[in-house]
Formats: C-alpha cells, structure tokens, sequence
C-alpha cells in the first residue's frame, strides 16, 4: 500500500461527505435491524433460562416475530392521556430513542477500511471529543423518560420518571468517575486513541478491572435493566414512565431500551475490551486492508455481543433493587469507591512513570496485581453485608434490641399512628 | 389494631451480595444451556389423555350403523345439567329408536352419568378436547354428528378394577 493511500479520507471534502452519509445510511439500517433481533434474543434468553422454548412459530425459528410485533404495534390504537402535555408526550419517546442512537455515532465498530480515496475511520463521526459526548449525550436520555412520566399525567408514570432522573442522574457520576482511569492511561478521550492504547498497552479489563465493574454496574443503572429497572418497577408503578403509552409511542421505548442496552455495550468494549482489536495477535494492528477491517468488525460484534448477553442473562437472574439500596450503591458505594481508585491509579502511573515502566506487558501485569488486590479487599472484606443491606442495618443497636425484646414478650405492639382511645370500640 | 412486628436475624455480617450473584448467574446459565425444556409443542406434540378423560360425546353405532340407543330415556332422566334432548320414535316392529337426540355440549358438565346410566352402552364421552366451532350453534351435537364422530371413547371407572389396568 502507498504512502499516497494511507492519508486519512477526511482530507478529501467530497470523498468524505459521501463516504459519511454511506456510513450513516447503512449503520442505522444494520442498527436498527440488530434492536429488532435484541427483542427476539431477549424473549429467547428469557425463555431457556426458563426453560421454554421462547417464541418459535413465526418465521424459521421466531425470526421473523420482532417483524410482527412491529407490525402489531403499528397497527394497534393510539391513545393520549386527556389530561396530559400532549406536545410533551409526544416528544418523549422521540427523544429517548434518537439519545440512545446518537451516542453510538462516535464509537469506532473496525478497524480504518482503505478506500481509493483514502483511508476511511469506522466510526459514524470520529469526534475528538470522543467519551465526553457519549456521557453528555447519555445525559441527554434521562429527559426522554421524566418528560414521558410527566407528561402522562398519571401519578404512577411521575414517580417512575421522578427515580429515573434520580437514578440516572447519580450513576452518570459514577460512570464518569470510573471512566477516569481509562482517560488516564489513554492519555485522550478520543475513543480511537483509547483503542490503540489498549492494543499496545494490554486491554483495560487487565489493567482496570475494578474500574470496568464499576462502569458495568453503572451502565447497568443507566440502561435502566434490572437489577435497577425502578423508573418501570411493575409490582409498584404499574409500567412505570410508560404506563400511559400506547401502540408505536410505547414501542419508541421498547426500541430506546435496547438501542441503549446496545450502545453500552459497545461502549463497554470500546473502553474496557479493547474496541475491535483481535486479541493474541498484532498482525491486526498493521496497515489497513478491508479483510482486517472484516475480521476486526467480527471481533468488535463478538465483545458487544457478550455485553448484550450479559445484560439478558443478569436481568432474567436478579431481582430489583430497594430505591434506598440503589441510591446508597450509587452515592455510598461507587462514587467515593471511584474517587479513591482514581486516586490510586494515578498514583500508581506517576510512580511507574518515574521508575521509567512504559506500557506494555510489565506495567499490564502491575496494574493488574493492583486491581486483584482492590477486588480481594473489596469483595471479601467490604461487601459482607456493606455493600447491599438489608433496612435493619439502618436501625439504632438499641432500637433494634427494644423490638426484639418486644417480639419475644409475645407483644410487640408497636405503638401506631391512631391515639390509644381509638382502638377497641 | 396495632401492628405486630418480626425482626428478623439477619447474618448481615457474614452475606456477600457479590457471591449470591455469581452464584445465581451460574444458576440461570445451568438452565439456559439445558437442552431439557417443558413446553409441549402443542399441534405437533400432544400429550397423551387419560384414559378416564370425558370430552365431547360419541354415540356409538351397531353394525348397520345405526345408533345403537333404544330411546329407554334414561339419560335425559339422570343428566344433572339437563342438557339432552330426546325425541322417541318405533318402527313397524316395535323397535324404539330416537327421532331426535342433541346433546348441548355448552351446558354439560361432563359428569360422565350418561354414559354410566345407558343399559345399551350406546352414548358415550370421548377422550377429545380440541372443539373449536365457529358458531355456537355447532356446539349442539344432533343424533349425526355424534355418530360420525371418530375419537376414542372415555372408559369409566371400574370398581373392580380401581387402578384401571
Ligand atoms: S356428561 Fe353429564 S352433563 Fe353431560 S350429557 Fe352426560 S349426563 Fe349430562
Ligand atoms: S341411556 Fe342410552 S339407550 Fe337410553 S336414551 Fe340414552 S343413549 Fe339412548
């Protein structure tokens, strides 16, 4: 390949605006179709750890069943809330579902394919901004879902909207926090940048692995699957923010969930798995050709795919959180737990700098002893029963004891909110 | 009334959240790969009925085909739901038959006393459930439908042989 090809497409006006409206084009198509089968995949993950079968009778397999139910939902009644803002209403899903397609724009699925016109970036918008317009555009999310509770003037949706914002709001700290590490040892927000650090430098799992578990967790949060699905928790709000939606409205939510589910874990394999870089191998870091760019989207495809998977599997296998306990986990755990990594791993790089250690194979294995050591202290010695509590860790000792010692009496006749006289006539 | 309340012990100090999670994961994922699901593929598989199951009637013919009631009325008598209609007819030869026999099949219970009651084994349930009609006329089995239908009939419970073998 010549040094003429390999300059960067972008410096070419007009190769550029066609290859980028080529990119979006096809992307959203492939998108799209990959929410469509996300549905199907998740009602057939749901059905096997079951035990069921899981859809099956519409086209080869169920394939065809997200088709159906888009066309059911076409072409079910729509109705608007009589009181509700419905501008607002309206507004809402859109909102929720074009956030969730935006922030994949910026994520790198491949390696740069070479093109006759140059060398062509697979991401939709290289952005130098990389990461922060991810977070800033997931921030964005949280308006799609309070604007759907509030304006459905139904007091179940408020509430569901109400912890939404509540709950995104305080794991979009965390995310960030525990994104810091990566932005420390890449260097650069850019997510390209961050890719080729983990391609020399060994993949960010080795050397944050407490970092990637806590962005796990708070993508978790952010996504608003289970375990932290309280903005629709069904036992208490009904649906939740989109109790008052109906037909295509209330699917625009459904296609958001999964649109975000899929940025995530794109995110997620960007940051933490080393984008579309094919491990055990450098022969994928070379100079570009479109069989490298194949394999690498392959690779790239089989990392979200197990984020995906992940998320399927832990929400068919945990129960919802207590608000109180999300909150605390969110503000009480991972925020200062963050912090102080932060703190530690930028300690950890000034000193290996200073002992003249650049990234490689020793500085991986370093980080990693370091975050075996954090998981060991954390899951071992801080967990039991810290980290997730039950209400009674809440009480007083003493207050504890009083209504164990009135239970035992045979009488704990806690004393409630009627005067005394009230009772018994 | 005043509330009771149970504080429970909790062994808060020795319960790891991460640890009940692995170990649920692990659990979900036993099941996931378990090729052993429980769903019957209902139109392609069925299960098999008992052999006592009491479905829709049947009513069985002798060899020229004809019904094999007498009109005697016994079941209409004994019917709880009341839900037989029987019209009595004789021939020339004093041979009792019936002009009409319907069964609703929307108001029977499936007791199962008709079959019991019949001195010529001739009504009978069937061990049938798939019944769909478009109307609910159709569920008004005359004397030719009851005839021509072909599923296998219900076998009543014998005292002598309680366990049916
Ligand atoms: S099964 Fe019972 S209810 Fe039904 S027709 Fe026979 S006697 Fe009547
Ligand atoms: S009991 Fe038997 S023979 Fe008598 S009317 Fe009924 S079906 Fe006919």
């Amino acid at each position: 390949m010549g040094p003429l090809l390999m300059t960067p497409i972008s410096d070419n006006s007009t190769a550029f605006l066609i290859a980028s409206a080529i990119k979006v084009l096809v992307f959203f198509g492939v998108y799209l179709v990959t929410v469509a089968m996300l549905t199907l995949a998740e009602r057939k993950v749901s059905a096997w750890i079951q035990d069921r079968h899981g859809p099956n009778r519409t086209g080869p397999g169920g394939l065809l069943q997200p088709a159906a139910d888009g066309l059911k939902n076409f072409m079910k009644e729509e109705l608007s809330p009589g009181a509700g803002n419905t501008i607002l209403f309206s507004l809402a899903p859109a909102i929720a579902f074009s956030t969730a397609m935006i922030s994949w724009a910026v994520i790198p699925f491949a390696a740069p394919v070479p093109t006759p016109w140059g060398v062509m970036s697979l991401a939709i918008a290289d952005l130098p901004v990389g990461f922060i317009f991810t977070l800033a555009i997931a921030s964005l999310g949280v308006f799609g879902i309070t604007l759907a509770g509030w304006s459905s003037n139904n007091k179940y949706s408020l509430l569901g909207g109400l912890r939404s914002s509540a709950q995104m709001i305080s794991y979009e700290i965390a995310m960030g926090m525990s994104v810091i590490p990566v932005l420390l040892l890449a260097g650069n927000v850019t997510l390209g940048t961050i890719i080729n650090q983990q391609v020399t430098g060994g993949w960010n799992i080795l050397n944050l692995t407490f970092a990637f578990l806590t962005f796990l967790i708070s993508a978790f949060a952010e996504t608003n699957r289970l375990p932290f699905d309280l903005p629709e928790a069904e036992s208490e709000l009904v649906a939740g923010y989109h109790t008052e939606y109906s037909s295509m409205k209330f699917s625009m939510f459904f296609i958001a969930e999964y649109a975000n589910m899929l940025t995530a874990s794109g995110l997620m394999a960007t940051l933490f798995l080393g984008g579309w870089d094919i491990p055990f191998t450098a022969w994928d870091n070379g100079e570009p050709s479109v069989l490298k760019t194949v394999l690498t989207l392959v690779s790239f495809a089989l990392k979200t795919g197990f984020f995906l998977f992940l998320y399927m599997w832990i929400r068919w296998t945990l129960p919802r959180f207590r608000y109180d306990q999300l909150m605390s986990l969110g503000w009480r755990f991972l925020l200062p737990v963050s912090l102080g990594y932060i703190v530690l791993i930028a300690t950890t790089l000034l000193v290996l700098q200073l002992l003249g250690i650049q990234a490689g194979v020793l500085q991986t294995g370093i980080l990693f002893v370091l975050n075996v050591i954090v998981l060991v202290l954390m899951f071992v010695v801080f967990d039991r029963g810290r980290l997730l509590s039950p209400t009674t860790s809440k009480m007083s000792a003493a207050e504890m004891l009083r209504l164990r010692s009135l239970d035992r009496a045979g009488s704990a006749l806690v004393p409630s909110a009627r005067p005394e006289s009230g009772m018994g006539d | 009334m005043a509330i009771r309340v149970k504080v429970m012990d909790r062994p808060v100090e020795q319960v790891s959240y991460v640890r009940a999670t692995l170990s649920g994961l692990a659990h979900t994922f036993k099941h996931l790969v378990d090729p052993h699901k429980v769903t019957t593929q209902y139109p392609e598989e069925t299960e098999a009925l008992s052999k006592r199951w009491r479905g829709t009637h049947r009513m069985l013919t002798n060899e020229d085909g004809k019904a094999k009631c007498v009109a005697c009325g016994l079941c209409p008598t004994v019917c709880p739901a009341n839900c037989i209609k029987l019209v009595p007819g004789e021939d020339e030869q004093g041979n009792r038959f019936p002009l009409v026999f319907e069964i609703d099949e929307f108001r029977c219970i499936f007791c199962g006393y008709c079959q019991e009651v019949c001195p010529e084994e001739a009504i009978h349930l069937g061990r049938h459930y798939e019944n769909a009609e478009y109307t609910r006329d159709g569920f008004v089995y005359d004397l030719e439908r009851l005839t021509s239908q072909t599923h296998p009939v219900c076998e009543m419970w014998d005292p002598a042989d309680p366990a049916g073998e």
